[in-house]
């Protein structure tokens, strides 16, 4: 039985780190960071998402595709030449890894959309969205500017070696280690999630995903994966680049005030509170979560609001670190400057600096 | 006259030893089942008048009397029951249509209680309600498409003003029920009640009593088609305007308050002569289409300068779906959905047994096609029509529903035994009569009281049963019916309702 046949809960590890100066770093930090979250994973599932990691393609959209066969591999390619010049393709670079078994074929694609003044990025999704829909066994990793992810059935640490993370530089990454309570885990259902350059790590199970997914279904999404996480991706996406709210307003969606705090706020504040939990009730996310968002140019990690989920939130001279424990941080930075636990429904939203040469957006 | 062959429904059974011979029973019979020749004198029973409603029972001080039903009065017969054959012979006696009161009595399949709630264990945990706040407040009206907002610094500002919402704090409302239907006392408890609630009722097709319009902020006003007691005050002072197109209990068909029950206070509340029959036609006789209804409701918003939301309630019929797109493209801001077991003070028991569909299986398809065409959001849904505890309240939420209205249940609450003879106006309880007798019966503070513990109850239950699923918020569980499992139910019922059966996994 494949994933996205039956709906799957999940626990898991989260992860994510970030150079506001910009600067790239090796992936294999985060790696470092989830190898010590070991037992949060059960070696169903591990993944990473890094920003910033193909300077020389910034411009290109880069697709991380996995198929089961290779006739999918050929219809993606016939897919892509309908609407893009591919400017690479190859397959993604990978190691033989103890723990690492029943690889799909990964490949990875620098396109560029034909026509130039055409909505790139509503075509991009929307051929991510085809290919999930529609290409059997075939999945899109990631299809963005400068950004990619890397995921499969593993522990993260195996993951990362697997994909040559320490060969990869990027001005963030996020990771992920999932503990699925049922069947074995499928590549293309292990996190990040994707959708442009918008991704999702999370850990938790979401008790309004039968709402949360009924209303995106309505909005145009199909779930190809029945899983939460996927249904939180592309409420960012749905929320960010639809309906074009900033972060701050989104985590608000996510985890709303609760009524008795809206009705002690000033008019204005209340208005707005209000508006949102009319508007956008069925997008909020009720139950245990913590996620880390990544996008380009920052990341936003949140809690559910009564912070049913471990989270933790360090910051040492230009860096950011969130996880899921604060020995995750540790691993990587000993002796932070501060580490903080964010309160449920207070978002972390860490941007790189402005005018920072790798800010992709 | 020859002797009816109906005979009685009930056995009035008097255990003499403990009979004092009070006279209560006399005294508290609205249909004049008891008498006594003299005070303290025997007690004699007329049990052909008994509609078997309890209230002596229960006012009896020495416990004296039980009412039987007579389940005897015919042969047992698969086909020819006792129904049918009264029926045969009350129709052979009289020449008329047969009429009804309350719901629909016909032994349907109430889905309801096919529908299994969810819970969570271990991959996420229960909410405990004694410990987090769990939250039921409910806003009706159609949403924005979406928000605007602005950055001033490090906060943001609405760009543009919602829509009007009108905010439950539970989503339980009391349904339309007119004066004239039922008496005074207890159109006054709906009234007080839904404002200590902080919900809403309804004051039905009969008109807004002038000494009621203190508890306007909590009220929704109907417009049905015989528009009584419609003016433009009436408009005016309402939170909500309903236009009543159908009602569950009697699709198809208006409605007939005889003048005898046309008393001077319903007659000046529903602006129409005293002891005249007040008809409302089958139609609104100004409404022959969708396009019609957009012009009612237009008209209706323009009047009240755009202020109120609109709700359009229709009865469940098999086509429901379609109807309620129209109606949501017509531009409601509420969609009412009465389903066939909703109550009725009259109705041709033909039509309130026969026709329309369960209100389970209705919302899950009007909340369905809504989604399918993009256009939920621009309506709320009330569900309406035999929600009779907390868990149907949370079922129909589950299966689309924004909000549900209760009227048996809150009659019940008030004292209702469900004989089913409002129609008469001999109400022994009270409720369904415009007898200053007996409506004296209806104690308003009292009623208030049982009302809200009844709603305040049910919420708790509610609250209770969302944390057990780890859902703290109730919008969570709105069209949430990956909650719900279906026991004993075919496949095709199955995909109506959208549920999966018991034992399938999410």
């Amino acid at each position: 039985m494949l994933e996205g046949w039956v709906r799957i809960p999940s626990g898991c590890a989260i992860a994510g780190i970030i150079n506001q100066n910009g600067q790239a770093f090796s992936g294999e930090m985060i790696a470092r960071a989830m190898t010590v979250m070991h037992d949060r994973s059960n070696g169903l599932g591990g993944g990473f998402a890094g920003y910033g990691i193909y300077p020389e393609m910034k411009e290109a959209y880069a697709f991380h595709v996995l198929a089961q066969d290779k006739t999918g591999i050929s219809q993606v390619d016939e897919l892509f030449k309908e609407n893009f010049t591919v400017i690479l393709k190859e397959p993604l670079p990978t190691r033989r890894t103890a723990g690492v078994a029943g690889t799909p074929f990964l490949m990875r694609y620098f396109l560029q959309p034909q026509k130039e003044n055409a909505d790139a990025d509503q075509l991009v999704a929307a051929t991510t969205l085809q290919i999930n829909k529609h290409i059997g066994g075939t999945f899109v990793l990631s299809g963005a500017k400068n950004m990619g992810v890397f995921k499969g059935v593993g522990y993260p640490e195996d993951i990362a070696a697997f994909f040559r993370l320490d060969e990869y530089k990027g001005y963030l990454w996020t990771g992920h280690g999932r503990f699925p309570t049922n069947t074995p885990g499928w590549w293309g259902g292990a996190h990040p999630f994707s959708l442009l350059d918008v991704t999702l790590v999370h850990n938790g199970e979401i008790s309004s995903y039968g709402a949360n997914r009924r209303y995106l279904e309505s909005q145009g999404y199909h779930m190809t994966l029945q899983t939460d996480s996927e249904a939180i991706a592309y409420a960012c996406d749905f929320l960010h680049r639809r309906h074009q709210l900033p972060w701050e307003i989104i985590a608000k969606v996510f985890a709303p005030p609760h009524w008795w705090e809206i009705d002690r706020m000033p008019a204005e504040e209340r208005e707005l509170a209000v508006a949102l939990r009319r508007t956008y009730g069925s997008l909020l996310m009720n139950g245990p979560f913590s996620i880390i968002v990544g996008f380009a140019g920052g990341m936003m990690a949140l809690n559910d609001r009564l912070k049913l989920r471990s989270l933790v939130a360090a910051q040492n001279e230009e860096w950011v670190f969130v996880a899921s424990e604060e020995a995750a941080i540790r691993a990587v930075c000993p002796e932070p400057e501060s580490v903080w636990y964010p309160k449920g429904g207070e978002a972390v939203i860490q941007l790189v600096k402005e005018n920072v040469e790798c800010h992709a957006a | 006259m020859p002797r009816s062959l109906v005979p009685p429904a009930f056995f009035v059974e008097r255990v003499t030893t403990r009979c004092i011979k009070c006279g209560v029973c006399v005294r508290q019979c609205g249909f004049s089942v008891h008498a006594q020749a003299e005070p303290y004198g025997e007690v004699v029973s007329t049990e052909e008048n008994c509609v078997g409603c309890q209230r002596c029972v229960v006012f009896c001080p020495t416990r004296a009397l039980r009412i039987m039903e007579n389940v005897h009065s015919v042969r047992q017969h698969p086909n020819w029951t006792a129904g049918v054959i009264h029926d045969i012979q009350k129709q052979a006696e009289t020449g008329g249509i047969i009429l009804g009161s309350m719901g629909c009595d016909k032994d349907y399949p109430i889905y309801f209680d096919r529908l299994a709630l969810n819970a969570s264990q271990v991959t996420n945990p229960a909410i405990d309600p004694l410990r987090e706040p769990m939250e039921v407040r409910t806003y009706l009206g159609s949403k924005a498409p979406r928000v605007e907002v602005k950055r001033s610094g490090v906060t943001f500002r609405l760009q543009k003003p919602m829509p009007i919402g009108i905010k439950l704090e539970t989503p339980i409302m009391f349904a339309a029920m007119s004066f004239g239907s039922i008496s005074k006392n207890v159109c006054e408890a709906l009234a007080k009640a839904a404002t200590e609630l902080g919900t809403l009722f309804n004051t039905g097709e009969g008109g807004y009593h002038a000494d009621l319009r203190k508890y306007a902020a909590n009220s929704i006003v109907q417009v049905a088609s015989g528009r009584f007691g419609v003016d433009k005050e009436y408009l005016e002072v309402a939170r909500v305007i309903e236009i009543k197109m159908g009602q569950g209990a009697k699709p198809g068909i208006g409605g007939h308050l005889p003048g005898e029950k046309m008393t001077w206070e319903v007659a000046r509340t529903r602006m129409i002569p005293k002891g005249t029959d007040a008809i409302s036609p089958a139609p609104h006789h100004d409404i022959y289409s969708i396009e019609d209804l957009k012009q009612l409701i237009d008209t209706l918003k323009e009047v009240t300068d755009y202020k109120k939301p609109i709700s359009v309630k229709v009865a469940a019929v098999h086509n429901v779906a379609a109807i309620a797109s129209g109606i949501a493209r017509a531009g409601a801001d509420i969609i009412t959905i009465d389903g066939m077991k909703g109550g009725t003070g009259a109705a041709p028991k033909v039509v309130r047994n026969e026709i329309g569909i369960p209100i389970e299986v209705a919302i899950a398809a009007v909340d369905q096609r809504l989604r399918e065409e993009g256009i939920r959001d621009e309506v709320s849904l009330v569900a309406s029509g035999g929600i009779r505890c907390s868990a149907d309240v949370l079922k129909a939420i589950c299966l689309g529903a924004d909000a549900v209205y209760i009227g048996t249940a809150a009659l019940v609450a008030l004292g209702c035994h469900l004989c089913g003879k409002c129609y008469t106006g001999k109400c022994s309880w009270g409720i369904a009569t415009q007898d200053e007798y007996l409506s004296r019966r209806v104690n308003p503070e009292l009623g208030v009281k049982r009302l809200v513990n009844l709603v305040n109850a049910w919420t708790l239950e509610i609250k209770e049963v969302i944390g057990a699923m780890g859902i703290n918020a109730i919008e969570s569980l709105r069209g949430n019916r990956l909650h719900l499992r279906g026991i004993g139910l075919n496949e095709v019922e199955l995909k109506v309702l959208g549920v999966k059966p018991a034992g399938e996994s999410m």
